[in-house]
């Protein structure tokens, strides 16, 4: 019981890193139907500007502020010159397009940074927390309350914001939305440079438990990217879901299966859903008009 | 030149290329080079097939380079058989894994096709890394030689090695573009291409869509396969990386920097990307940042790639 319990608590905080991931494809992909895949990376320059401005000598809270800021500049810069100048082109230009702006990051960093492992100190300590046989860390408390504070402050942002309605307003219908004045070119900034901000903030939270290095990002893509067709694409609460049920499935195959295959859940998850129901689990069956 | 047919005219360029080039080599290091860009020419030989013919991406060809390598690996120790059985084998056994997964694979489209390839070519990769009692694990494994040189040698002849897997690689890579050429003009490959358009349109004028993407798919996994044997018997050795995301996305950018659309564009691309690396020795801390660079590049300015945009610039002047 309480071996299960474990797998739980490391399975709900990775999942908790995985659903920010979702989230923030999510976000991209309903303002502008383009899969961002350099959205792991993110993740990684949260973290690793973190890291590298600590160790500069800027406070940990200051530093962390300032690395979400710089990485939400990047997304913007990304929009800017690699998915803007690319409007219209095919859904396969577009994956390439932001593959290759993710092993462009991975290589800058790999050079502006280094090659080695990093983490910072835990927030709270490192004494772990005993609950029913089980013991948690702290910074995964940090984690879970911090994944839950971003999803509650989007909703608010959502349902209660003008600028969050024009989102949602661009995300159903692009033409429409520029039709009764939305500044969309504005929605799209804003967009890459919140869910840009969501993954730098994922980086910062996770990394005095994972640790960080400049090719961490690929892989957290893929897993950010099956949460998000788990929960069926484009749904925010999906990405949620999605995100936190692979974190389980993860953190369950590693207990009881096999530790070396437990990166494999994930793509066996990806294929498993794709084929039996490829909208997800909250997705809308698409409907193509031809 | 205006009776040679374009088929024509790209593999009598790939043979002036092939034969006039080692006229300039200094060194045997350059017959190296020149080998694996047929090597990686081939496996994205396959890829124009599946990419610029059928329009479908993949993003887990590597996997099937690692099948395609692992076969020559493994078949002469564990089942006895002969390196070039072996390379027969692992084509097989890659045309037969990409038949059984495109069925359900390829019923997806965008960016669903791209995950899907892409983790499927991840789970290859994680095998040949975990299985160690069989694969070696991440430090790889020997590969035997193919004893072409050792059964030339039988006859009297002696040719360096670096200079036979020159001339053999370059033999594969006319033969793989010389059948692709051939599909391309084919009514298959007139139905493959039809997709590219309009799957939508291709159905109603009753091609068999499901059919064909899966044919184009498994004919690229052959390629790939057969250039995963090749690069195996010429370093005499596997590692995993072989099968790595990496590559994949290297053999996709190859294909979309030349052009998708043209084996002889494609096989440009993989000449540059593959010497580019080699010739800059500074270059290796800047690979990622160059690739990204050229593949961010290229899909925003010159969509249809290198060869076939500079061929459309060049007729129109002339036009």
């Amino acid at each position: 019981m309480s071996d299960l319990l474990q797998f739980v608590f490391s399975g709900l905080t990775v999942g908790a890193v995985y659903a920010l991931v979702a989230l923030g494809f999510t976000i991209i992909y309903n303002a502008s139907d383009v899969v961002n895949f350099s959205q792991g990376e993110f993740v990684m320059l949260g973290g690793m500007s973190t890291v590298f401005l600590s160790a500069a000598g800027v406070p940990l809270p200051a530093a962390a502020i300032l690395a979400v800021v710089i990485t939400a500049a990047v997304g913007v810069a990304l929009n800017k010159f690699a998915i803007e100048p690319a409007r219209n082109a095919s859904v396969v230009t577009i994956i390439i397009i932001t593959i290759g702006a993710s092993i462009f990051l991975r290589g800058v960093a790999q050079i502006v940074f280094d090659k080695q492992l990093h983490r910072f100190e835990s927030f709270s300590g490192d004494a772990p927390i005993e609950i029913l046989g089980a013991t948690i860390l702290p910074q995964s408390i940090w984690v879970i309350f911090g994944a839950s504070v971003i999803f509650a402050a989007l909703y608010v942002f959502f349902t209660r914001t003008l600028t969050g309605k024009a989102v949602l307003a661009t995300a159903n219908n692009r033409l429409a939305a520029r039709l009764v004045g939305i500044n969309t070119n504005f929605i799209m900034t804003l967009s890459f440079a919140l869910s840009a901000a969501i993954g730098a903030v994922a980086g910062v939270l996770v990394t005095p438990i994972t640790l960080t290095s400049y090719d961490i990002g690929i892989a957290l893509a893929l897993k950010g990217f099956a949460a998000a067709m788990l929960g069926g694409m484009g749904n925010p609460f999906g990405a949620l879901v999605g995100g936190l049920l692979l974190g389980l499935i993860e953190a369950l195959t590693a207990g009881y299966i096999s530790s070396t295959y437990k990166d494999a859940a994930a793509f066996i998850v990806i294929l498993a859903v794709l084929f039996i129901m490829p909208s997800g689990l909250f997705g809308r069956a698409a409907v193509n008009r031809v | 030149m205006r009776h040679l047919t374009p088929k024509a005219i790209t593999l009598l360029a790939l043979v002036a290329l092939i034969l006039v080039a080692p006229l300039f080599f200094p060194s045997s290091f350059y017959y190296r080079v020149g080998t694996l860009m047929f090597i990686n020419g081939l496996a994205v030989t396959g890829l124009v097939i599946l990419i610029g013919y059928a329009g479908q991406i993949s993003l887990g060809h590597a996997g099937f380079c690692g099948i395609g390598a692992y076969a020559c690996a493994l078949a002469p120790v564990h089942l006895g058989l002969p390196p070039v059985l072996a390379m027969l084998l692992g084509a097989v056994i890659s045309g037969a894994l990409a038949y059984l997964v495109g069925r359900p694979i390829l019923r997806l489209k965008g960016h669903y096709l791209a995950v899907a390839t892409l983790g499927f070519g991840i789970l290859i990769f994680m095998v040949l890394s975990n299985e160690s009692w069989l694969t070696g694990g991440p430090d790889g494994m020997q590969v035997e030689d193919l004893g072409l040189r050792a059964l030339l040698k039988s006859v009297g002849i002696s040719v360096p090695a670096a200079e036979l897997w020159y001339w053999l690689s370059a033999l594969v890579l006319l033969l793989g573009a010389a059948l692709a050429l051939n599909l391309h003009t084919s009514s298959t490959g007139r139905a493959l291409r039809s997709l590219h358009d309009s799957e939508i349109a291709a159905r109603t004028v009753g091609v068999d869509v499901a059919h064909f993407k899966l044919m184009a798919f498994v004919i690229s996994a052959v390629y790939a396969s057969v250039s995963g044997s090749l690069l195996a018997m010429m370093n005499k050795f596997v590692s995993p990386d072989i099968a790595g995301f990496l590559h994949s996305v290297q053999l996709v950018t190859m294909t979309v920097l030349g052009g998708a659309g043209s084996v002889f564009g494609a096989i440009t691309g993989a000449s540059i990307l593959t010497a580019l690396p080699q010739g800059l020795t500074i270059f290796h801390d800047y690979e990622h940042i160059v690739l990204g660079l050229i593949m961010m590049l290229v899909m925003i300015f010159l969509r249809e790639g290198l060869v076939p945009s500079l061929i459309k610039r060049f007729s129109r002047r002339q036009g």
